[in-house]
C-alpha cells in the first residue's frame, strides 16, 4: 500500500471551497483564527473579499453565519470540531438549527487523530451533539474525493449541515472519476454475508484493510461506508442486519451517541441483531502521534478485524 | 418631532402596550415588563424609521430588526400586528399550542420576524451577520438589534461588539434597553454590566444615550445614529420596566409574570385612559 496517496480531509475542504467559489458567487467563508489549520486559508487567498475572520470567538461566528445566511448567502463557518460543535453548541442549536438556517459548519481536527495537542482538542463528541439537533445534516467524509464531493453536496442542500474533517492524512481510496456522493445514502464498498462492518470517516479505509485480513481468515465481511450519519441510510443498515446477522460499527468518535448509536437505533427498530461498537470508549484522549493513538484506542484494521471475527463467531 | 407625528407614535405605542397586556394575560405567562419598556422604541422604528413592507416581509432590501432580548416578543408581536404583518387576533393565541406566536420569536412561523431569538446574547451576532452581508452586497439597508441591559452580561455580546467595530458595521444600530432590572433583581446588584455606555465606547462603538419614553429624544438619537459612518452605533436607552402600567413600573416581579384577571382589568383601564387622552376623546 506504499503507493497509496494520502491527504487530510481538511485539505480537501479548503481546496473544495476555493474551487467552488467561482461557481457559487454567494459562497462566503468564516473562520475563527484557524484558517491556516482548517485550510479555509486556501479560499481566503483566492477570494479575500468573501472571507471573514471572526477571531477567537466561535459563538459569535455561528451567529454571524446565521445572520448572513438569512440574507441569501451560503455561509461556511469553520473551526476545530471541539469549538464548532462543542463550545458553540447552543448557538448552533438555537441560531442555526431551530430556524433551519442555511449554514454549513466545516469542522476540522475531529477525533483523537488531532494527535499531540491532546484531550482538550480531541473532539469525540461532535457527531453525538450535532445529530441531536432536529433538521441538522451530519456528514463525515472518508477521503479526499468524498470530502470534496460532500462540500458541494452541502452547498446544494438547503438547510444546516455539519461537515466533519480530519487533520491526519487519510488514504484516498475513492476514484474521483467515478465517485458520486448522494446525501443520506451509504455505500457498500465490499460485499460479504458473514459480518457487516459499518464505518465512517477516517475509519473507512481501516475497515477495508480489516476486510482483507478477515478474507484471509475465511470470513467474508461486508463493508459499508456511512458518510452521512444523519439522515442515516437505514435501508442499507437493516439490509446488512438481515443478510449478515451481526454488525460492527467503527468511528473515530465516542461510542456514545455517534455512528454506533445511530446504527443501534436503526436495527433495534427494524431488525435487532448484535452490534459491536468500535470507537473511543467513554474516555478522553491524550497526547501522542495520531497513528499511535489510533492503534492505542483500537481504531485500526487489526482491532476491527479481531472484533469482527469475535462478533462473527458469537453469531454461530 | 411635530405634534401630529408625536401623537401618531404615542397612540401606536399605547396600542402596543395594550396588546402586550392582552397577549401575556391570555397566555397566562410571558414577559410584560421588558416588553413595555421597549414599546415606544418599537413604535418609532416600525412607524417612523424602518423601511419595511408588511405585504412583503422577506423583501431583500428591507431594514431588519433582531429582538436579541427575545423574551420581549409580546412587544414585537404587538408592533408587527399593528403594522399589518398579521391579524391582531393572533395576539390572543400567544404561547398556546399550535399558535403562530411562540413564546420567543420564530422567524419560520411569524411574518416580520427577521431572526429567531430567545437565548440571550445570540441575536446581536445574527444582526452583525446581516449587516456584514449588507456591506458585502452593497445594500443600503439598516439592521437594528434590541438587547436587554441584563443580556449584555452574556459574553457573546462582547464577541459581537468586537466584531461589529472591527468590520466597521455602520449599518448596525444596537439598542440597549437599560431598565436596570433583570430576573434576580437590579442589574447593578446581580452582576453589574455597568457602565454599559463606557463598555461599548471602549469596544469602538459610537454611543448615544436616549430617553426611551420621549419621542423627541428618540428621534434625536436615531437621527444622530444615522449620521455615523465607519463604526456601529449603540443607543443606550434609559427606560422604565413596565412603563405605563402603574403597578408594573420599576417592579422586578413583572419581568416574567402575567397579570391575573383583576390586574389585567386595571392595566387595560390605565392604558385605555392614556389612549383616550391621546386621541382627545
Amino acid at each position: 500500500m506504499a503507493d497509496v496517496v494520502k491527504k487530510a480531509t481538511r485539505e480537501s475542504y479548503g481546496e473544495a471551497l476555493a474551487s467552488l467559489g467561482d461557481k457559487y458567487e454567494n459562497l462566503v467563508v468564516l473562520d475563527a483564527d484557524l484558517a491556516a489549520a482548517t485550510k479555509t486559508g486556501i479560499f481566503k487567498k483566492k477570494f479575500p473579499d468573501r472571507f471573514f475572520d471572526c477571531g477567537i470567538a466561535e459563538a459569535n461566528m455561528m451567529g454571524v453565519a446565521a445572520g448572513m445566511a438569512t440574507t441569501g448567502k451560503i455561509v461556511f463557518a469553520s473551526s476545530f470540531a471541539m469549538f464548532a460543535a462543542g463550545r458553540a453548541f447552543e448557538i448552533v442549536r438555537n441560531s442555526i438549527g431551530y430556524p433551519h438556517i442555511n449554514v454549513k459548519i466545516g469542522a476540522t481536527h475531529a477525533g483523537i487523530s488531532v494527535g499531540e495537542d491532546g484531550a482538550t482538542h480531541q473532539c469525540n463528541e461532535d457527531i453525538a451533539l450535532m445529530r441531536t439537533i432536529p433538521g441538522m445534516t451530519v456528514i463525515n467524509p472518508a477521503d479526499d474525493v468524498e470530502a470534496k464531493a460532500a462540500v458541494e453536496a452541502a452547498i446544494l442542500h438547503d438547510g444546516p449541515v455539519y461537515l466533519r474533517f480530519g487533520r491526519l492524512a487519510a488514504p484516498v481510496f475513492n476514484n474521483a472519476d467515478t465517485y458520486r456522493f448522494e446525501l443520506g445514502k451509504g455505500i457498500t464498498l465490499r460485499e460479504g454475508n458473514d459480518i457487516a462492518i459499518v464505518a465512517t470517516g477516517l475509519m473507512v479505509s481501516e475497515a477495508l484493510t480489516a476486510c482483507n485480513i478477515l478474507k484471509e481468515q475465511g470470513i467474508s465481511a461486508r463493508v459499508i461506508n456511512i458518510h452521512t450519519i444523519k439522515p442515516l441510510d437505514t435501508d442499507i443498515i437493516v439490509k446488512a442486519a438481515k443478510e449478515t446477522g451481526a454488525i460492527v460499527t467503527v468511528e473515530e468518535h465516542s461510542v456514545i451517541g455517534g455512528l454506533g448509536s445511530a446504527v443501534c437505533d436503526a436495527v433495534c427498530a427494524a431488525y435487532p441483531v448484535p452490534v459491536t461498537k468500535i470507537g473511543v470508549q467513554d474516555t478522553f484522549g491524550m497526547s501522542g502521534p495520531a497513528t499511535e493513538l489510533l492503534k492505542l484506542y483500537g481504531l485500526c484494521a487489526d482491532n476491527i478485524a479481531a472484533q469482527a471475527k469475535k462478533a462473527f463467531e458469537l453469531k454461530k | 418631532m411635530d405634534a401630529v407625528q408625536k401623537q401618531k407614535l404615542s397612540i401606536a405605542a399605547c396600542k402596543i402596550r395594550m396588546n402586550i397586556i392582552e397577549g401575556t394575560y391570555q397566555a397566562k405567562s410571558g414577559h410584560p415588563g421588558g416588553s413595555l419598556s421597549i414599546a415606544d422604541t418599537l413604535a418609532y422604528l416600525y412607524f417612523a424609521k424602518m423601511n419595511v413592507d408588511p405585504n412583503n416581509p422577506k423583501w431583500e432590501d428591507r431594514d431588519r430588526l433582531v429582538l436579541s432580548k427575545g423574551h420581549c416578543a409580546p412587544g414585537l408581536y404587538a408592533a408587527l400586528a399593528l403594522r399589518g404583518y398579521f391579524d391582531e387576533s393572533e395576539i390572543k393565541k400567544l404561547r398556546k399550542v399550535g399558535a403562530m406566536l411562540q413564546g420567543h420569536p420564530d422567524m419560520k412561523g411569524t411574518p416580520g420576524v427577521d431572526m429567531s431569538t430567545g437565548s440571550l446574547g445570540q441575536g446581536i451576532s445574527a444582526a452583525c451577520g446581516m449587516a456584514l452581508s449588507g456591506k458585502l452586497s452593497a445594500k443600503d439597508y439598516m439592521v437594528y438589534a434590541i438587547l436587554g441591559d441584563g443580556e449584555v452580561e452574556e459574553g457573546q455580546v462582547w464577541e459581537a461588539a468586537m466584531f461589529a467595530a472591527h468590520y466597521q458595521l455602520d449599518n448596525l444600530i444596537a439598542i440597549i434597553d437599560r431598565n436596570g432590572l433583570q430576573i434576580d433583581g437590579k442589574t447593578t446588584e446581580v452582576n453589574s454590566p455597568e457602565p454599559i455606555t463606557d463598555k461599548f465606547a471602549a469596544f469602538g462603538w459610537h454611543v448615544i444615550t436616549m430617553d426611551a419614553h420621549d419621542f423627541d429624544d428618540i428621534e434625536r438619537a436615531f437621527d444622530e445614529a444615522s449620521k455615523i459612518s465607519g463604526q456601529p452605533v449603540a443607543i443606550v436607552q434609559n427606560s422604565i420596566k413596565g412603563k405605563d402600567v402603574s403597578f408594573m413600573e420599576n417592579n422586578v416581579s413583572w419581568h416574567g409574570t402575567a397579570p391575573n384577571a383583576e390586574q389585567y382589568e386595571q392595566a387595560m383601564g390605565e392604558l385605555r385612559a392614556i389612549l383616550a387622552d391621546l386621541e382627545g376623546k
